[in-house]
This record gives C-alpha cells, structure tokens and sequence, in this order.
C-alpha cells in the first residue's frame, strides 16, 4: 500500500538534494541526513546510510552530465580518489571512537571562511 | 604529493559523515586554483568508488530505508538532470559565487547542528 502524499514529500526531499548534488557538485547528503531524520523520521544511522544508496545513483547521472560537457580532469581526479579511499576507510572507522560534534563546528567555521574567500 | 592528501583529508570528514566534498571543492579552489566547474566534477566522480564500498557494507547491515529510497530516488534523478544542465551551463564565476553562498548556509548548518538519539 503505497501513501501517496507521503511519496510526493519524500520524492520533494529527493529533488531538492539532487539540484544541489548536480548544481554545486556536492552536499546532496548534508541535506538528505536531516530531511530524512526530521521530516520522515528515519534514525540518524540508518538516514547516513539510505543516504549513501541514494547520492550514488544521483552522483553517477551528474558525473556523466559534467563528463559529456567536457568538464573533468583525471589526473587530478586520479589523485584525489585514491586519497578519499584511503580517508575514507580511516574516517569510517574513527567514526565510532570519537565524537563528531566538536569536529562538525570546526569545519563549519572553515566552511564560512572559505566561502566569504570565494565570494569576493 | 599534495594532492593525495587533500584527497586523504577530504575522505576522512566524509567517512565521519560530515561532507567531506563541501570542504573538498572550496580547497581545490583556494588552495590550487582549480576551476570551479573542474573542482565539482572531480569531487562528484572520486565520491563514486568509496560509496559502492560503503554501500555494500550498509546493505548487508541492513541499515537502509528501503520503503523510501524509491520516491529519494525517482525526486532525485529529475533534480540531478536539473541542478547538473544548469550547472554546465553556467558560467565558473557565477557558479563560484552561487556555491559560496551555498557553502556559507552549509557552515552555518554545520556549526548549529545537534545529535539526535532517538
């Protein structure tokens, strides 16, 4: 039994997290966590995941778009994605040894320097 | 040398799941002067293998939502069409500052954020 308003609203989320995945090239997850935990109720793990499942596919479609246009680098994307694997692992293991918060703020702080750098 | 730490670096904030491309994109840029079209194409690629890994993993934890990830996912095709033609239609200065302030909300978002337990 399929809740049809329900549907619209998730589909909302959905849509609004894969503009801002294909149109800034990132941060679909940092708006899907949220939307998931408050609007649908779903527990933070689980949103980190469901997340993850559903960038991937929003991720592949963008990155085809940007390659067609002619808009890649691979020897820079090389370098990069063999570093991000590397973090990655360590990152998803110091995940459940340390507490976040803290961390959150810092690069949020970062994150407000960089952007008012790159405004002007 | 450089690189593959920033990549390292990068990788390791999102593992912790805190969006590690949103601290990825502005570095290349401040830091190496990358184009900005350039920096959220390799930052959208280099997100793909990591995530096929971390995927299998959460699938067979059972840590994802099925009953919702149909309506996630048919919202977000239609949005990544839009947001991604826009994107490459735009021109790296316009973007850079629709992304800055982008970023500057993300911040903001990052630093007022709390934990939920439930």
């Amino acid at each position: 039994m399929i809740n049809y308003s329900n549907f619209f609203k998730t589909a909302a989320i959905g849509l609004v997290s894969g503009i801002c995945n294909g149109l800034f090239g990132s941060g679909g997850g940092t708006i899907l966590v949220p939307a998931m935990v408050f609007l649908l109720k779903v527990e933070q793990h689980k949103a980190h995941a469901t997340a993850i499942a559903v960038i991937l596919p929003l991720t592949i479609i963008s990155s085809i778009i940007y390659i067609t246009s002619g808009i890649y680098d691979i020897t820079l994307t090389y370098k990069i994605t063999i570093g991000s694997i590397l973090g990655g692992l360590l990152g998803a293991i110091l995940l459940n040894k340390l507490s976040s918060n803290f961390l959150r703020k810092i690069f949020g702080i970062f994150m407000i320097i960089a952007a008012i750098r790159m405004w002007f | 040398m450089v690189l593959y730490l920033i990549g390292f670096l990068s990788g390791i904030i999102g593992g912790m799941g805190i969006g590690g491309g949103t601290i990825l994109i502005p570095a290349l840029i401040l830091a190496f002067n990358i184009d900005q079209h350039i920096a959220q194409s390799v930052n959208l690629i280099s997100f793909i293998p990591m995530a096929i890994v971390a995927l299998i993993a959460h699938f067979l934890n059972k840590n994802i939502k099925i009953n919702i990830l149909l309506a996630l996912i048919v919202g977000g095709i239609i949005g990544s069409f839009l947001g991604s033609l826009i994107a490459v239609k735009l021109s790296s200065s316009l973007l850079k500052k629709l992304f800055s302030i982008f970023l500057f909300v993300m911040g903001l978002y990052e630093i007022f954020y709390k934990t939920h337990k439930k």
